[in-house]
Order: structure tokens, then C-alpha cells, then sequence
């Protein structure tokens, strides 16, 4: 096929040029102190729902919210931050969820991750207040299907990472230096409007989307 | 299943055109989706000089690929291959399915789940795979929906728009084994996430399209809200990203303008609920995500429309749909009647170039300039003036070769009534002549003509002045200086 | 597209306008086309019809005949000698001589004539509110219209808000706003012909989101959406009126 890459990009070669513009000015909008205030409105606008807590409350707010939704089983990654906090909280309480630890590769863990998990709780990176989104870098510790498989994500995140806009994130944190394997913006639970345009929640991912803000952190 | 391939149907659009608007449910249907969506849109941009900032430089760096095109695509191609994805270049759909096929066998792949992606349905790939004994299913769920019901999409964006809660419930019930009839959308949804769960455990691949791919840093950048697109491409141990050549961005500080202006323009929302960046496989250590991730470049007639460079803007298009949302021919007849892959305003400029004038010639007719399309399209492409160039390309004497298919609708009755009427307007004793004529006598002409026919169903005939502006002007002085 | 650059000049009222007729409004709407050079005149501007115009050649242009299309607006060109402003009665025909002239002579000899011809070309309503500020009184009964925007007036003229300002300053008119006023009536030229069925289907819609308004008549600057529209309007034996916005304004001047 080495000829269609050849064959494609003479052909792209031969045509005219056209000119290169500059890029205009833009400024995404910035919030200030407002900041947090636009994240969660942002965020309940598209039915996600934020909860403010500390670093030392969230493991027993989110063990009584579970309790309150009747979730049993929770996915967590136990060598991240959040869920080695979660895990310390918990398995002292014989009445606590089950933990169920994302520690083998999804070969091995398909049938339980698919049907069987109810939440899993991951920790966000940053977040962005324009558009009420978290992002997510997962890795070995979070992977990525612990936020998507599981009806119900949790996601735990300082309030200290919140960021205007992706412009602003991309920028000042330096994507363009290396990304991750996957980065994830979300914004949401799982939707479509593909029948007659009517919302419906939890198609493929998560119905519901729960994130704690650690006001100290 | 699959919606019949597109050789074994007629392309001329203005056959179809009347069939549809004879559907009161489908033209039902398509009204108010498309009234919802104009809606949803305009509150989202209600900000006139927000918008046209983030417009200028959304449509900058659009601009910025067509102008570095050959060069970013190297670059693409060698960051990507330095993350670990292979890339695959293919002139032709043929060579595209091809490659596919072999990437699929080469694993032993006998089960694919799709997310949305509209250059498959270009590649017709799911017939193609099928006749290798490769299933593909549709996991998107308005994909699913048409899958389920043998149809192609309607609309770029929205596949099943053209269908209403009752005809879905009808093919639910009948297609789904153990769900009744119901109306119920959580209650369709949720039959359709427990279908697809399981086909997303067991599927060997997982096939995707691809909305911006980064140079810069080779990232793949899907949007979409249903979780299908992040489903088919982390939880399959392979996964096929397929983008044209033109859906690329030089960086990744031209992502965040790009993306405020997708989901705004195609949903009215301010974003999707997943923007999903892939920039590796599976690297060691990590627990999920594809161990195998190739990306197929298709040019299929793409790199001839950027040989032209007024015709080549065609190719900024970011597939928001915006243009048919807004498009009152569009509204009516819907998506079908275009029977190509891209319908609407978008569609007319493109299918025409892709496929050639003599086979879509009729589609830059079927507009009538009103250029709602570019007033919202969010990269600004001169889509009425792109009409125009197409539709002097199908008349071109000698056909030319900027279109494929150029001069295929010549006739020599249109060309000789166009020199008549240049002789009229260019002749100033000629065009006095005329309207001398006209007005004396043009009210006796009779409504079985073929030009009155076709005014007169709904309208009444024009009627000539008894005396035309150039003779009341004169009469009046306006004509002395 | 060229934008080509707005008659920066025209900071105060010109002593002499060029008017351009139109085609349509030639053969089938000659008095909307006097309407506009009386309310100019009116003014206190001095409008001047040169006999040798014809058609702004748009007709063969949308329909991709461009060489017919040039020697037809070559000859427009010709007409409108001297460097006076144009006031065209029609969004679509000054949409044509504005934004499409230059395109059509690009790269060739005539390309600047062109642009310069383009610069000159305004749409009468829009002259008469930001150049002639122009103060209309009302001496008709009262009475209740609807706007219809054509697209090119609005999409490539810009005019979309100046015809209603007018409408507004008179005291017996009501207008009522038509919450499709945005969408194509369907005309189209050649497209009404090509998909007669479409055509018909957009029409059809478009009166009777103009009858939901409740007016009496429907008021347009553009002559060809009349044709259109009124004849709908006939054919399906509807009451309202339509009627080009200059006969419209000058009628309630003289309180008719």
C-alpha cells in the first residue's frame, strides 16, 4: 500500500497552494472567583451532580450516598490516591460496599466489569468550569473503563485543579509535551437523544454521574 | 442486515424529492427535529461577537490544514507511528475495505462493534465485511436503530432522525427478542444497552471514526455522548480508527476552538458528554485499552477536490451537520432523498465532487441559494459559492477536469437560452425590444408551458406591466442626468 | 467570497443617486420600482435611471453560465458611468452586483472596475435609513403587515434589520413578525423549475407562516419573493396582500 501513500500525497503536492492565516485572537471566557460556581452549574445543566466535601470526609459522604442509591459493588483501582483512601476507609466498616479492585487486565475481569459493578470511583485530574467537565488521564492505576462501565460514576477531585476553559488547561499544562495513552474530557453521564430527540440516560456508559469537589484540597 | 448497498438504487434526486415530500410522517418528523435543533443552536451562539471570534479562529485553523495538508499528514503519520499506531494509507475504497479486512483476519476476527463513522458507511464496509463472514455491529445508538431496520443514516449527526418514537417502538418489538411494544424511551434505551453489552464483551475489534486527528502529537481525537465510541475503542483488543485525509489538526491548541464549536453547531450543546483523546495502544502495565490501534487515512476522491483551491474548501468540513439542520430543502425531504452518505448542503458539494457530476450532477442544483448553510457553518465554508462553481463545472463546455463527470449536463436548449437572454441584457436595444414585447404580449402566453406549468401548481401566473420601469422612468425624466 | 469594501464616502446625503431597476421589477413591478425613485427624490436627491440597464445578470450566474453572466454585468458596469452611489430596490440583484461581481472578474482586467462598481452598490432600504436618515410620516388608516426578509438581503447584503425600522416609524402600522421570517420562501430562480415539487412545498409553507401572523399584507424589498409569494397567495385565494416595501411606504405617505 506504500503506493497509495505515495500516489496520495503527490497529488496533494501538484494542486495550488493555498495561504497560510494567522490564527485570530480568541480568548475563552474566564470566570475568576466564579470559577467553581460555573463547574457545577455547568455540570447540573447535563445532569451530572456535584457534591462539595473534604479530603477527610469524602470516603464516609460517598459510603452513606451509596447506601442511599443501594449500590453494593464499587470498582476502585486500589494503588491509586483515591482508592487507597477509599480502601483504608472501608474495609475496617463490615457494612461498607464491597471493593472491587480493578488490579488485572480487562481480559480477566470482562464479566465482572460488564455486568456485574454498580459504581467505580476514579479521582479527576483537573476540570473545567466553561463546560462543567472533568478530565481524566487514566493509567495502570485508573484505567480507562473504570469510569465508563459501571452505571455509576464517582469521581473525586480537588477543587484546587479546576481550570477555565481546555484552552486555558492545554496551554498552562503543557499537552503538547506529551499525552497520555488516553485523555478523557467528561461532562455528564452517558446520553442520547437519538429517539425523537427525547434525553435518555445511561445508554452505553454510566446513568449517573456523581462528583465529589474536596473544597481543602 | 445493513441498508442495501447504494449500486442497486437510482441517484437522481430530483425522482426522489416528491416521493418524500408525499411522506407527511417523515416531512412530520424531520420539521420538528429540525425546528429543535435551529433552536438549540441559536441559543448557544446568542453572543454575536463571541461567536464570530471563535468562529474566525475555528475556521483559522481549518484553513491552516488545507494550506500545509501533504506536510501535516507526514507529520501525523510519523507521530502516530512513534506512539505505537500503525498507519495505513488508502487511495480508494476498495483499498480502504481491503485494509480492513486484512488487519481483521490477520487477528482472527470474526465479531467487529462499531462506533459512529461516517467514512464506513462511505466504504459501505459492514456489507463488505459481511461477505468475508465478518459481523459488524452498529453500537451508536441511532446507528443501531437503522441497522436494526436495514436503512442508511439520514443525517450525519443524528443517523435515525428520520424515524419517530412509534416506528422505533414498532421495530423494537419486533427485532428485540423478549421487549413489547413501548414507547418508553428509558425503556428503548435500556433494551438497547443490554443488546450491546454483550456484543461489546465479545467483540475481537472494535471500529471507529475519527472527528479531529492532532499532528502535533498523534491523537485521535471521537466526540460523542453515548459512551458506544469509548466502549468500541478501549474494550476490544484491537481497534481501527478510519478518517479521511482532510480531518486533521496542526495542534492541539486548535482543538479547544474546534470543539466549542462542534457539539454547539451539530446539537446545541456546549459539549458531548465524552471527548475521547487516544494517543497510544496499550502500553505495558496498564490494564485495559487495545493492544493493537491503526489508523486508516482515505483519500477516495478527497486529494482531486484539493486540487482546486476554490473547490477545496470543501474539505474544512467538521461534519457538524449544522448546514442540513438549517437547509429548508433538506427539512423536507430529508436525508434519503439525497441517497448518498452526506446529505443536505454539505452533501450537495461534496457528493458531486466525490462521486462526479454525471452521476450527482442534479444535487448542486437542488438549492436555492439562500445561504442559511453559511451563515451557520462554524468553519465558514462558502458552500453557495461552491454550488455555483459546481454547477458552471457541469455545464462547462468540453467538461474540464476540476470535477469528475465536468460538462455532463451541457444541453444545447439551456445553452443557446442563455446566450439568447445574454443577447437581451447586453444589448440595450435588444432588452428594450424584449420588454417592449413582454409587456405587450407576454400575459397571452399560455399556462401549459413547461416553465408555467411547473410555477402555476401552486402559484398564479406572473402578471407583465402594461408598460415596463424603462418606459414610466423615461416618461417621468428619471431617465435625464 | 470578496467583501468588497462599504462606501465609506457616504457620511452625508449625495446630491445624486444611480438607480438600478432590476429586470423583474422592470417587466412585472414597475410601479415598486417608481415607489423607489420617488421616495429618493422626495429626499431631495437627484435619481437618475440610465436607460441601458437590463438584468444584474444573476439569473446566469446561479445558473453556472459565467460568461454569459459577465457580459451581461459588463454591461451593467457600463451603465452606471460616473461614480455615484446605486440604490437597488432588491436585496437579491444588489447582492449580486455587491458580493458576486468581484468574483466573477477575478483574475481578469475588469476585476477592479468591478470591485469599485461593487463599492457603489446599495440596497434602497438600507440607503434610505443609514444615508438619507430619512423621517417618514403615516397619513394611512391602520393597519396591521408582516416583513418578509429575503435571504440575500439579509445573508449577503446584511439588510435585515433597516426595512422593519422603517415599517416601525409608522404610527398606523402594526407589524407583526414572522417567526419563519428566516427560512427561503423557495423561489430560487431556475430552482423553482428544476424542483417545481420543493419549490412548491417551501411556498406553500411560507404563506401560511405569514397567514399565522394575522397581517393584511405581507411587505417585501424584494420583488422576486413577491412574485413568489403573492402568487401562492392567489392561488390558494388568500386575502392578504403583498406588496414591495417602497409602494408600501409611499402609499402611507400620501395616506392611502
Amino acid at each position: 500500500m506504500s503506493d497509495a501513500r505515495a500516489n496520495i500525497l503527490a497529488r496533494l503536492r501538484a494542486a495550488p497552494r493555498s495561504p497560510l492565516p494567522d490564527r485570530p485572537d480568541w480568548t475563552p471566557p474566564a470566570f475568576g472567583e466564579s470559577r467553581l460556581e460555573r463547574f457545577r452549574a455547568m455540570l447540573g445543566s447535563v445532569h451530572g451532580e456535584v457534591v462539595e466535601t473534604t479530603l477527610a470526609a469524602w470516603p464516609g459522604l460517598l459510603r452513606t450516598l451509596l447506601a442511599e442509591r443501594g449500590v453494593r459493588r464499587v470498582l476502585y483501582g486500589p494503588a491509586a490516591d483515591v482508592g487507597a483512601q477509599l480502601g483504608r476507609a472501608w474495609t475496617a466498616d463490615g457494612d461498607a460496599p464491597t471493593l472491587v479492585p480493578y488490579d488485572r487486565p480487562i481480559e480477566a475481569l470482562k464479566a465482572e466489569l460488564v455486568h456485574s459493578v454498580e459504581a467505580g470511583v476514579t479521582s479527576v485530574r483537573w476540570g473545567i468550569a466553561e463546560t462543567g467537565s472533568l478530565v481524566l488521564w487514566p493509567d495502570a492505576a485508573e484505567p480507562r473503563l473504570m469510569s465508563l462501565l459501571p452505571p455509576l460514576h464517582v469521581a473525586v477531585m480537588a477543587a484546587s485543579v479546576l481550570y477555565d476553559s481546555l484552552a486555558q488547561l492545554v496551554a498552562e499544562q503543557g499537552w503538547a509535551g506529551g499525552m497520555p495513552t488516553n485523555a478523557l474530557l467528561i461532562s455528564g453521564p452517558s446520553k442520547t437523544a437519538d429517539i425523537e430527540q427525547t434525553l435518555a440516560y445511561g445508554v452505553h456508559g454510566p446513568k449517573d454521574l456523581l462528583v465529589l469537589v474536596l473544597a481543602d484540597q | 442486515m445493513g441498508a442495501e448497498p447504494r449500486a442497486a438504487v437510482g441517484n437522481d434526486f430530483t425522482v426522489r424529492a416528491p416521493q418524500a415530500l408525499n411522506d407527511p410522517t417523515l416531512r412530520a418528523n424531520f420539521r420538528r427535529a429540525m425546528d429543535g435543533l435551529m433552536s438549540k443552536r441559536a441559543a448557544q451562539f446568542a453572543d454575536k461577537p463571541a461567536w464570530d471570534s471563535l468562529r474566525a479562529r475555528g475556521a483559522a485553523a481549518k484553513a491552516r490544514v488545507l494550506a500545509q495538508l501533504p506536510a501535516l499528514l507526514e507529520r501525523l503519520e510519523d507521530k502516530c507511528r512513534a506512539n505505537g499506531i500503525t498507519v495505513h494509507w488508502a487511495e480508494t475504497i476498495p483499498e480502504a475495505n481491503a485494509i480492513v479486512l486484512e488487519i481483521l483476519q490477520k487477528a482472527g476476527a470474526r465479531t467487529v462493534i462499531k462506533g459512529k463513522s461516517m467514512v464506513s458507511e462511505e466504504m459501505e464496509l459492514n456489507h463488505h465485511l459481511a461477505a468475508h463472514g465478518i459481523q459488524a455491529v452498529e453500537s451508536d445508538l441511532g446507528e443501531y436503530i437503522i441497522q436494526l431496520a436495514g436503512e442508511a443514516p439520514s443525517h450525519i449527526v443524528m443517523p435515525c432522525i428520520h424515524k419517530n418514537k412509534a416506528e422505533i417502538a414498532r421495530l423494537f418489538a419486533e427485532r428485540i427478542p423478549g421487549l413489547g411494544y413501548t414507547e418508553d424511551v428509558d425503556a428503548l434505551t435500556a433494551a438497547a444497552r443490554a443488546e450491546l453489552r454483550g456484543r461489546f464483551a465479545a467483540a475481537d475489534a472494535g471500529i471507529s471514526g475519527v472527528n479531529f486527528a492532532v499532528a502535533e502529537t498523534g491523537t485521535l481525537v471521537l466526540v460523542e455522548n453515548e459512551g458506544n465510541g469509548r466502549l468500541s475503542t478501549t474494550l476490544p483488543p484491537l481497534h481501527i480508527a478510519l478518517m479521511g485525509i482532510e480531518k486533521l489538526v496542526e495542534s492541539l491548541e486548535d482543538l479547544p476552538p474546534l470543539l466549542a464549536l462542534l457539539p454547539r453547531s451539530a446539537t446545541g450543546q456546549h459539549i458531548t458528554t465524552y471527548v475521547n483523546m487516544i494517543t497510544h495502544p496499550r502500553r505495558a502495565g496498564e490494564l485495559d485499552g487495545p493492544e493493537e490501534v491503526h489508523l486508516v487515512l482515505l483519500d477516495s476522491g478527497r486529494s482531486r477536490v484539493y486540487g482546486d483551491d476554490q473547490l477545496r474548501d470543501t474539505l474544512r468540513c467538521i461534519r457538524c451537520g449544522a448546514c442540513m439542520n438549517h437547509c429548508p430543502v433538506y427539512s423536507r425531504v430529508g436525508g434519503h432523498t439525497y441517497k448518498f452518505v452526506y446529505p443536505g448542503p454539505i452533501g450537495k458539494i461534496l457528493t458531486p465532487q466525490l462521486e462526479g457530476l454525471d452521476c450527482a450532477g442534479d444535487q448542486p442544483h437542488a438549492s436555492t441559494l439562500c445561504n442559511a448553510c453559511v451563515e451557520v457553518c462554524p468553519v465558514k465554508i462558502p458552500i453557495a459559492d461552491i454550488l455555483v462553481r459546481l454547477r458552471e463545472e457541469s455545464v462547462r463546455p468540453g467538461g474540464g477536469d476540476a470535477v469528475k463527470g465536468g460538462g455532463a449536463r451541457r444541453s444545447a436548449l439551456e445553452t443557446l437560452s442563455w446566450r439568447a437572454w445574454m443577447l437581451i441584457y447586453s444589448r440595450p436595444w435588444a432588452g428594450r425590444l424584449a420588454a417592449w414585447g413582454m409587456t405587450r404580449f407576454g400575459n397571452l402566453l399560455p399556462e401549459r408551458l413547461p416553465l408555467l406549468k411547473a410555477w402555476t401548481s401552486v402559484r398564479t401566473k406572473p402578471r407583465f406591466a402594461a408598460k415596463s420601469l424603462h418606459e414610466l422612468a423615461r416618461e417621468q425624466g428619471y431617465c435625464d442626468e | 467570497m470578496a467583501q468588497p469594501a462599504t462606501d465609506v464616502r457616504l457620511q452625508s446625503k449625495p446630491e445624486r443617486v444611480y438607480y438600478f431597476g432590476t429586470c423583474v421589477i422592470d417587466l412585472f413591478y414597475p410601479g415598486a420600482g417608481l415607489a423607489g425613485m420617488e421616495l429618493l427624490r422626495r429626499e431631495g436627491v437627484q435619481v437618475v435611471f440610465p436607460p441601458d440597464q437590463g438584468c444584474c445578470g444573476q439569473p446566469a450566474r446561479n445558473s453556472g453560465y459565467m460568461d454569459e453572466a459577465r457580459a451581461v454585468a459588463l454591461r451593467q458596469m457600463a451603465a452606471f458611468p460616473n461614480d455615484w452611489p446605486i440604490v437597488v430596490p432588491s436585496g437579491s440583484c444588489a447582492g449580486m452586483m455587491k458580493t458576486h461581481y468581484p468574483d466573477l472578474f477575478k483574475g481578469r482586467p475588469e476585476y477592479e472596475r468591478a470591485v469599485a462598481f461593487s463599492a457603489r452598490v446599495h440596497e434602497l432600504t438600507a440607503f434610505l435609513v443609514n444615508v438619507l436618515r430619512i423621517k417618514l410620516e403615516d397619513k394611512g388608516p391602520p393597519v396591521t403587515v408582516t416583513w418578509h426578509g429575503s435571504c440575500h438581503s439579509m445573508r449577503e447584503m446584511g439588510v435585515v434589520d433597516e426595512p422593519k425600522s422603517l415599517l416601525r416609524q409608522l404610527a398606523n402600522v402594526t407589524l407583526v413578525e414572522n417567526p419563519r421570517e428566516k427560512e427561503c420562501c423557495g423561489f430560487g430562480g431556475t430552482f423553482s423549475v428544476r424542483q417545481p415539487e420543493i419549490s412548491a412545498a417551501m411556498v406553500t409553507d411560507k404563506i401560511a407562516a405569514l397567514e399565522e401572523t394575522g397581517a393584511a399584507r405581507v411587505v417585501s424589498g424584494d420583488c422576486g419573493c413577491l412574485m413568489n409569494i403573492g402568487g401562492a397567495l392567489e392561488k390558494a385565494g388568500k386575502s392578504m396582500r403583498p406588496q414591495h416595501i417602497a409602494e408600501f411606504l409611499l402609499e402611507r405617505g400620501h395616506g392611502r
